[in-house]
């Protein structure tokens, strides 16, 4: 008992030394800063990168581009989540298919399909359609492949249950085999989300087109320094929020 | 289901391998019938999607190209540098993790959710710092494989077998050579996985950098063909590449299951 109570002890002080440590650095660079040790046109004062926050919110429509920038990762994810989970199915209802072409859906996951976004550009032009599909097809492969899983790895009890009370394939699948397999195949989902949620903004920088990446591109054109660094911390913090969420989610959806 | 596999194996009298093998070549054949009707329907624009005769001989054409191998050879040496530099601080940075509690709480949730935020946008901060040659696409790089190789030997650590380390402490092991004789043979597993994770996305991270702002690599080539609409060469620089990436992934996963 004390044991436990020194252990919640000493890790509530290593968050507060690690927070702690954060605020220093940043302290430190912003004395070199100010006493010339560091140069200002290579690293923007911390105060100042902090005070440009509200300049982004009043000038560069941040809020705007956020909203911009999370419809198109959600419309990437929807899609994800719906063609991907239909091919999970259907690879899990033919055994050759699965096996024909699980393999190469786990090589599409580790392919580099981001690099492609030039070829993207050229079917699809220079806008959001472009965005969502690389971040559709970047986050497809997991929702595919941990489908097949969830439906294999229902309890054979269940089915039996399902059996016992004479529901065809279809209600078995929708009553039982799904609903069993949710926890699973969310698991695809929040992988994809984020692969689609990376892709998304990263293109926007890339392509010079959309909400945050490409606020981040146009400050940095206009060598706004404390503006760049600002977006980019934005950037990092709506990816956080983002991920905890969906990580919630799943907890949520697990049955305990 | 049983139904169903009943059938099928009725139906067949081939093993279930043979057929797989027959339907993965149907697909293949498909796949290509397909974009070669495409192709010459007229449906598309011409540019957009090539006879396949045409990617396969840009292909040749890229292959027999002195200049490939150059921007190649560039981007090789920006990602092997960034492994390099990315991999060590990654590895120094995992194993301070996985030894230290204290450590662990106050950094890891950083490292954690930090790890899969789109690195790209820290471009143009690294131009400013690198430059816009290689020194900017390394620092990409590296940057993109230090979080998997950090989180993964942390975790590999952390799941070391006590009784190892204290076998280790009965003979009175110095801290460097507990990591070397200890940690590191006890973890081989995850640190290759690290790599394999960190050179896929530091071969993103460079590339994409070069796509960015550069004027060398393969990067600088792929968005030539962009800006000359030659598409021919760009789908044949993208299967190069793709085969690079996915090559060189299949290559070390082989590794960790040994």
């Amino acid at each position: 008992m004390t044991r436990s109570r020194f252990r919640l002890d000493t890790d509530v002080l290593a968050r507060v030394a690690g927070a702690a440590s954060i605020v220093i650095l940043l302290a430190v660079v912003e004395i070199l800063l100010r006493t010339g040790m560091l140069n200002v046109y290579v690293m923007p004062l911390p105060s100042a990168v902090l005070g440009s926050f509200g300049r982004l919110f009043m000038e560069e429509h941040l809020l705007r581009r956020f909203l911009l920038t999370f419809a198109e990762a959600l419309a990437a994810g929807l899609l994800v989540a719906v063609v991907g989970v239909a091919v999970g199915a259907a690879l899990y209802r033919w055994k050759l298919l699965r096996a024909a072409i699980e393999t190469w859906v786990a090589a599409f996951a580790a392919a580099p399909l981001v690099l492609a976004y030039p070829l993207f550009m050229v079917i699809f032009g220079r806008s959001a359609l472009t965005i969502i599909m690389l971040g559709f097809l970047a986050g497809i492969a997991p929702v595919i492949l941990k489908t097949v899983e969830g439906l294999a790895g229902v309890r054979p009890t269940l089915l039996n249950v399902g059996r016992a009370f004479k529901l065809n394939g279809r209600a078995l699948f929708w009553k039982v085999q799904f609903p069993a397999a949710v926890p699973t195949i969310f698991v695809g989902i929040r992988l994809s989300l984020i692969f689609s949620l990376i892709n998304v903004v990263g293109l926007e920088f890339l392509i010079n087109f959309g909400g945050l990446g490409q606020l981040i591109n146009e400050l940095a054109e206009q060598y706004d320094l404390p503006g760049t660094f600002a977006a980019i911390c934005f950037v990092v913090i709506v990816s956080v929020v983002f991920f905890v969420a969906v990580e919630r989610l799943e907890r949520w959806l697990r049955p305990t | 289901m049983s139904l169903i596999s009943t059938v099928e194996a009725g139906q067949a009298r081939l093993s279930f391998s043979t057929r797989k093998n027959l339907l993965r070549a149907a697909i293949v054949i498909a796949v290509i019938a397909v974009w070669e009707m495409a192709a010459r329907s007229g449906l598309f624009y011409r540019d957009v999607v090539p006879p396949v005769e045409n990617i396969v001989a840009a292909l040749a054409g890229i292959l027999v190209d002195p200049a490939f191998y150059r921007n190649f050879a560039i981007t090789l040496g920006e990602i092997g540098v960034a492994l390099i530099i990315g991999g060590t601080l990654g590895f120094l940075t995992g194993i301070a993790l996985g030894v230290s509690r204290f450590l662990t709480k106050a950094y890891e949730p950083l490292l954690f959710y930090l790890g899969p935020t789109p690195k790209i946008v820290f471009f143009p901060v690294l131009i400013m710092w690198f430059g816009v040659g290689s020194g900017s696409k390394i620092a990409m790089g590296a940057i993109s494989c230090f979080f998997p190789l950090a989180i993964s030997v942390a975790a590999g650590i952390r799941s070391i077998d006590p009784v190892l380390i204290r076998v280790g402490r009965s003979f009175r092991l110095s801290t460097w050579q507990t990591v070397a004789k200890i940690y590191v043979p006890a973890i081989r597993e995850p640190i290759i996985n690290g790599i394999r994770l960190g050179l896929g996305i530091a071969i993103i991270g460079t590339v994409l950098a070069e796509t960015k702002l550069s004027n060398q690599g393969i990067g600088f080539m792929i968005i030539q063909t962009y800006a000359t609409f030659n598409i021919e060469r760009m789908y044949g620089l993208l299967i190069t590449l793709f085969v690079f990436a996915i090559g060189s992934n299949a290559l070390l996963h082989r590794f960790t299951r040994r």
